[in-house]
């Protein structure tokens, strides 16, 4: 199974951003997707990776339930999201037959899927490749690392929120990085401050500022924060495209900012 | 699919290893030797040392961050305010453990003695065993594949000198897989008394946990009830209510009604739960009057409830 050539279909992939969080339901998720699709506005090529096996929330955040994998001679095809197909998606939630399924599977199986997927998903020519992870460091951040570590340099994007819990467990994935030599591009505060539809009251529900100190202590670079917007939830929900249907939204200007931050972090190849 | 073991036979089965779909499935060697088939002795050892402990109970969710390790700690909190009742509270959480944090027990060691490996104690009667209490620094990541979470928690279920207990809360992480399996597996034979699920109202949220009843249906373990978590904010300077998660698809009570199972009430989203858990003190000391709390308090009667003594076996697993 093991070859020390590129797999073919990785050929056409130039950068590979993983999306990850020591902590669970920060919005790895949703920045992923948010990510993907501010990309997309900018006329890049995107694919999705989503390696949560237990738990894959992106086919539902860009309404593709319910879509086939197909078979080609090369391998999987992704499922296109948009008719221009310029932003594929591959996720274990395209093999169940009923959503409600669960997967119960140990480590051992979880790793041969995912070694799967990077081997056999025909992505073609992608700018960039978007790996949304499940929370956690063990067998699929592994996994995933170690089978695309000899290929490209593989960044790293952390997302956490504000309370001291969550960054709690993200200070764990940063020494995780570390270990496994990823580069990490930034940090982003998700789910920071919430404008009342009411009176305007910014409440910090989940406290403030702990992504920036966490960014701060760890000498990486913080990339802003994303407030907690109803709008966003919602759009998410029903897999509408968040920049093109609530450009009012306070959550927007800040996931484009995020995206251009890193758009312009990534080397020259990119543009 | 081919090359993954879609239809894994089981490691204990007279297929284990030797079926067409374990070619390729990195344990198949390990299974066809037929050292998955003995059942682990640890099962009896646990049974044994269950003995002492009254109710067992699980706090799952499919998905993170919805609120699992705040539950179990109020849930914990709120049992042990009766002084008579011993509680304990297990983190199985390997790679991201919050609940020593939220106990406020950060920094703490977990010490050793003659009987085994001793929880650290909140009050009299709480106890706390994390792997965060075997970490020397916060940084520390465990970055550990299934096996070795899987004999952690062994340990944990098995080394940890516990007591007497009338409540064992087991707080998970997130999904389904490795540690859900081994707690399900090592708990088989001391009998699990159910699991409390955590959601929050939206979709998003609801996919996986539906996906976290059908793991539970699938390992035969009672269902006790539903927990929705951050259900609605309401200001603090205009008091009016609003939905930061909406529950567009009816949110766990519609779930609760289709899947038949029971909904144990709904937690509001409360900036101050989440300061309080930051500071590691108990919500119910600092806002004992709140509608949070209420709704905790209620929760956590209806959980006492069903582990009451005149709840029979067959209730539980109907249920």
């Amino acid at each position: 199974m093991e070859t020390a050539a590129e797999p073919e279909n990785l050929a056409g992939v130039r950068h590979i951003i993983l999306v990850l969080s020591g902590k669970g339901g920060v919005g790895k998720s949703t920045i992923s997707t948010e990510l993907a699709l501010a990309l997309h506005h900018e006329g890049k090529k995107v694919g999705i990776l989503d390696v949560d096996l237990c738990g894959p929330s992106i086919p539902r955040m860009l309404r593709a339930q319910g879509k086939a994998v197909h078979q080609c001679d090369r391998g999987w095809v992704p499922v296109f999201v948009d008719r221009e197909q310029s932003i594929s998606l591959m996720s274990v939630g395209f093999l169940l037959e009923n959503p409600d399924e669960a997967v119960v599977w140990r480590g051992p199986k979880k790793n041969a899927l995912i070694k799967q997927f990077v081997s056999d998903v025909a992505w073609g020519e992608l700018d960039c490749l978007v790996v949304d992870t499940p929370p956690g460091t063990s067998d699929e951040h592994m996994a995933v690392v170690e089978a695309l570590r000899p290929y490209r340099p593989l960044r790293a994007l952390v997302v956490t929120t504000p309370q001291a819990v969550s960054v709690g467990d993200v200070r764990r994935e940063l020494t995780f990085c570390k270990k496994t030599g990823l580069q990490v591009v930034g940090v982003v505060e998700n789910m920071s401050g919430f404008a009342c539809p009411h009176c305007a009251e910014c409440t910090y529900v989940f406290s403030r500022g702990g992504g920036e100190e966490l960014a701060r202590l760890a000498g990486v670079p913080f990339l802003g924060s994303v407030p907690l917007d109803p709008e966003l939830t919602r759009s998410l929900e029903e897999g509408h495209d968040l920049t093109q249907e609530f450009p009012k939204s306070p959550a927007f200007p800040a996931l484009t900012s995020i995206a251009r931050k890193i758009l312009d972090g990534l080397p020259a190849t990119l543009s | 699919m081919e090359e993954v073991p879609h239809d894994c036979p089981g490691a204990d089965s007279a297929q284990a290893g030797r079926g067409t779909s374990c070619q390729g499935c990195p344990n198949q060697r390990l299974c066809a030797s037929g050292a998955g088939a003995a059942p682990d002795p640890a099962i009896e050892e646990i049974k044994e040392k269950m003995k002492t402990v009254k109710h067992k109970i699980l706090v799952l969710s499919g998905k993170g961050g919805v609120g699992k390790s705040t539950f179990s700690a109020h849930l914990a909190h709120g049992l042990a305010e009766d002084e008579n009742t011993q509680v304990a509270l297990l983190d199985i959480d390997i790679c991201g453990p919050s609940i020593p944090k939220i106990m406020g027990l950060e920094g703490e060691q977990v010490h050793q003695s003659a009987s085994g490996w001793s929880p650290v104690y909140v009050e009299d009667n709480l106890g706390v065993m994390s792997v965060g209490f075997l970490l020397s620094s916060p940084d520390d990541a465990v970055i550990w594949r299934g096996p070795k979470k899987n004999g952690m928690i062994k340990q944990f279920l098995r080394d940890v000198d516990w007591g007497d207990v009338d409540y064992l809360l087991v707080d998970t992480p997130p999904g389904t897989s490795d540690e859900h399996l081994s707690v399900v597996q090592y708990l088989a034979a001391a009998h699990i008394d159910g699991a409390v699920i955590v959601t929050t109202p939206q979709e998003i949220s609801l996919q996986d946990v539906r996906k976290e009843i059908s793991f539970c249906r699938k390992v035969k373990l009672p269902i006790i009830g539903v927990v929705e978590n951050m259900s609605g904010f309401v200001c603090p300077r205009c008091k009016k209510e609003s939905q930061i998660f909406p529950p567009t698809s009816g949110g766990a009570e519609a779930m609760c009604q289709n899947l038949k199972i029971p909904l144990l009430g709904r937690v509001p989203l409360d900036p101050h739960i989440g300061k309080s858990c930051d500071r590691g003190q108990s919500f119910f000391v600092e806002a004992p009057d709140s509608p949070a709390t209420l709704a905790y308090r209620s929760i956590i009667q209806r959980i006492q409830e069903f582990c009451g003594p005149h709840q029979t076996e067959e209730n539980l697993i109907s249920s």
